[in-house]
């Protein structure tokens, strides 16, 4: 289970309105509990891409964020990113570019008028739907 | 040598490679994970040629990007 604050989701949802047609992301961060996810805290990172297609998280912001979580004793917990076009779930490049099996990848869905955001534990270019609760 | 490696402390031999340390904390799919030393960007072909030294600061960040397609 993963757990988003609604006012953490209404977040990234304006900035991935904003940013559409471009992708926009970021990351997440927060405690884990018996092997539950709370986020505490989502950061609004760069594409370095700015593309409508693709994703890059900009490497020094990134950084930043890490040292941030740390100083607000909370871990990383994955990424988000957005699909303005496309369902919310991992793409082929998703998948074959999720490195860290221990994150969580949330995709919000711009596609249709009432947004859809997931979570999804990938490994070994698998994608599995976590539950997603927003409150 | 002591060396702060994603915010933890921990003592290590003198002369340790960023290559070696990548090996002995056992990063996932290393070849995609940027190293930084005292939030200086480290080339990806020198992890092999780059010597830690006492007092450093260590991050790994994967690198997170994808496609809608």
């Amino acid at each position: 289970m993963i757990k988003l604050h609604k006012q953490d989701y209404e977040t990234i949802l304006a900035h991935a309105r904003k940013e559409a047609p471009v992708e926009a992301c970021g990351l997440i961060a927060g405690r884990t509990e018996n092997g539950d996810k709370f986020i505490e805290k989502v950061y609004i990172l760069t594409n370095t891409d700015h593309a409508e297609e693709h994703f890059t998280l900009d490497p020094k912001e990134q950084l930043a964020a890490v040292k941030d979580m740390r100083a607000n004793g909370l871990v990383p917990l994955g990424n988000w990113h957005s699909h303005p076009v496309s369902p919310s779930r991992p793409s082929e490049e998703d998948k074959r570019l999720a490195y860290d099996s221990k994150a969580s990848y949330m995709i919000l869905s711009l596609m249709d008028e009432e947004p859809v955001l997931n979570s999804f534990h990938v490994e070994n270019n698998k994608a599995t739907k976590e539950e997603l609760i927003i409150e | 040598m002591t060396i702060t490696v994603a915010g933890t402390k921990k003592e290590y031999e003198d002369g340790l490679t960023v290559a070696k340390l990548v090996e002995l904390e056992n990063v996932e799919t290393p070849e995609y994970v940027t190293v930084t030393i005292n939030e200086e960007f480290v080339e990806s072909g020198s992890f092999a040629s780059t010597t830690l030294k006492d007092g450093d600061t260590v991050e790994f960040l994967y690198f997170m990007g994808g496609g809608q397609y």
